[in-house]
């Protein structure tokens, strides 16, 4: 298989999960049609939830999931060391992900509350770049995988990958989808990183901003608008801090 | 240019004519907003009732059948030795019908920038020469200003051009296809009476204009304003959001970049609408970005539209249906900026 006579590497991947739901994972298997394809383009040596593979000599990791138990910082900082190329895959890995929320409540009360008698050893949950260095980051809940065959690509080509830095209204204008503003709803659009093709919106549901902030999203603006249209100040908090990707003052 | 009179149903059988053999695409209505009003969209019709020609305005520009926001340009197939090339400008004759007279001055502002000069696009000719277009006069709404732009009338760019007359349309014909096309129903020539109720009609719209923005002079205006304080104030306002330039009729920036299938077997060259307001607008090599502030994006966004397009056509980009203006969320509006930047030279 050449491009342009040029042999595309065949990276080794592992892929890891840390604290998630393991569906950006669950992406990786999607795509059907050009699932033997996108298999082709990589060896992949470690998947757990996939595959019976274990190898410990990989290029690139793809790491799902936050980090939220000293085990797992170790575990990360192992594959760290062992991978060329480390990359967050999906918004827990990226930015805490969901499970952000947890930092804001009282950790011995969540922990009694989830687990009752049965306590579980927990941390504040961290994103992967807060422990190792990332080298890329594929945000999304989940990741879509349209975009991750584009990424992969890139990686087999040893091109940079610029994810795009403009808001999501850009694609949800060219998607012919009636702004969610028109229709009263709050949508996080306007301040969040395109790239998904702005399924929520085109299916009736606002943006909850799981890419995380665009590149230089003029969230005060932002804020001051959605006050205007009658939204509370903890409705738009909450939303912001669904995915862990803004920061939100508390 | 020829005048004639339609009934309204020999219009009906002429839009009926066209849908028994082409795409008919026109003003349809899609669902209502927030306050209760319809919102419409230009969308292929199967049926002439699907039409809604009493439409006050469509969430996006019909330029989108011209310019896509997205197209390949070319798709390639890639051997182990070799790779050959595919372009293919054919298209499918199309019918728009409903077309505001802001929207056809749209389209011929576009005309002189992609079918003019040295390098006219093929893309563009092939779908602009193979749609034929039927457009409608209509009271304007409160924010309605394509009079200030000069952009109420057409005298080119269509093939009919209907004003309301309630009983009759009065039909203007804009080229000679459009006159082959009324041959084919019963088109009558036009009486004084016809003649009398449309200048009224005329009149009617033109007293019925509530915005107007004075462009006498913009130009040299936005020359003098370019250090202005207040395209801070509204740049801070900016979300960057690139949706004024989504919903612009003539707004035709754009980036290009390839897609290669997973198994690297074929690739396109695809085109993406942009726009001058994005953060990656106006970035190049070395990470070095010519407009890294949302003021200096949003003053050149209008000092395109309302400057050097001037320079390079006499005619501002701006065709006064204030979508812009509308799908801004946070109220930036042509008729604002500008009379803020007249207020600010009077101080």
């Amino acid at each position: 298989m050449k491009y342009l006579r040029i042999e595309p590497r065949r990276p080794k991947v592992g892929i890891f999960d840390f604290t998630s739901c393991e569906g950006c994972e669950l992406q990786l298997v999607n795509h059907e049609e050009s699932l033997a394809d996108f298999l082709a383009c990589v060896e992949i040596v470690n998947f757990r939830e996939a595959s019976a593979a274990r190898d410990d000599t990989y290029d690139i990791a793809l790491v799902e999931g936050s980090i939220s138990r000293a085990d797992e910082v170790e575990r990360l900082k192992s594959i760290r060391a062992k991978a060329k190329t480390l990359v967050a895959f999906g918004s827990c890995a990226c930015f805490g992900g969901v499970n952000r929320l947890k930092n804001a409540c009282d950790l011995v009360a969540a922990n009694r509350e989830v687990y009752g008698a049965h306590p579980k050893e927990t941390l504040p949950v961290r994103a992967v770049k807060e422990i190792v260095p990332v080298d890329l980051e594929i945000p999304g809940c989940p990741v879509n995988k349209p975009e991750v065959e584009r990424i992969v690509q890139h990686l087999m080509m040893d091109l940079p990958f610029q994810l795009p830095v403009y808001p999501v209204c850009v694609e949800c204008k060219q998607r012919f989808t009636t702004c969610l503003y028109e229709r009263g709803e709050l949508c996080l659009g306007a301040i969040s990183r395109a790239g998904c093709d702005a399924p929520c919106p085109a299916g009736g549901l606002g943006c909850w901003g799981c890419r995380g902030p665009a590149l230089d999203a003029n969230v005060e603006a932002f804020r001051s608008m959605v006050r205007e249209r009658g939204f509370s100040q903890r409705e738009l908090d909450e939303r912001m801090s669904f995915f862990g990707g803004f920061e939100v003052r508390s | 240019m020829l005048f004639r009179t339609l009934a309204k149903a020999e219009f009906r059988k002429l839009v009926e004519l066209l849908l028994a053999a082409n795409e008919v695409v026109g003003p349809k209505r899609v669902g209502t907003n927030v306050r209760g009003e319809p919102l419409h969209q230009f969308l292929p019709v199967s049926a002439f009732d699907e039409l809604a020609l009493d439409y006050a305005n469509t969430e996006f520009p019909p330029k989108t059948y011209f310019l896509p926001y997205r197209e390949d340009l070319c798709s390639y197939r890639f051997g182990d030795d070799d790779w050959t090339q595919d372009i293919r400008y054919q298209v499918h004759p199309r019918v728009i019908v409903g077309m505001h007279a802001c929207d056809i001055n749209g389209l011929v502002k576009l005309d002189k920038v992609f079918t003019r000069d040295t390098f006219p696009s093929p893309y563009y000719l092939s779908r602009r020469k193979n749609t034929l277009i039927i457009g409608i006069d209509h009271l304007p709404g409160p924010k309605c200003f394509c009079r200030s732009v000069g952009a109420d009338l057409v005298e080119r760019g269509f093939d009919l051009f209907l004003s309301d007359l309630d009983t009759r349309y009065f039909v203007a014909i804009g080229s000679d296809r459009g006159f082959g096309l009324l041959q084919r129903v019963d088109a009558k020539a036009i009486t004084d009476e016809d003649r009398a109720d449309y200048l009224a009609l005329r009149h009617r719209i033109a007293d019925a204009f509530e915005t107007h923005v004075d462009v006498q002079n913009l130009p040299s205006l936005l020359d003098i304003e370019f250090e202005s304080k207040l395209w801070k104030k509204w740049g801070d306002k900016c979300l960057s959001c690139g949706a004024c330039a989504m919903v612009c009729p003539t707004c035709y920036c754009y980036g290009v970049h390839e897609r290669v299938s997973i198994d690297f077997r074929c690739g396109a060259k695809v085109k993406q609408l942009h726009s001058c307001n994005l953060l990656d607008f106006a970035m190049v090599a070395g990470n070095h970005n010519f407009r890294p502030t949302r003021e200096s994006r949003l003053k050149y966004r209008y000092y395109h539209q309302h400057r050097g397009f001037v320079e390079a056509y006499d005619e501002p980009n701006c065709v006064g249906c204030n979508r812009c203006g509308h799908a801004c969320l946070v109220g930036i509006n042509p008729p604002d900026v500008i009379a803020d930047l007249q207020a600010e030279e009077r101080r």
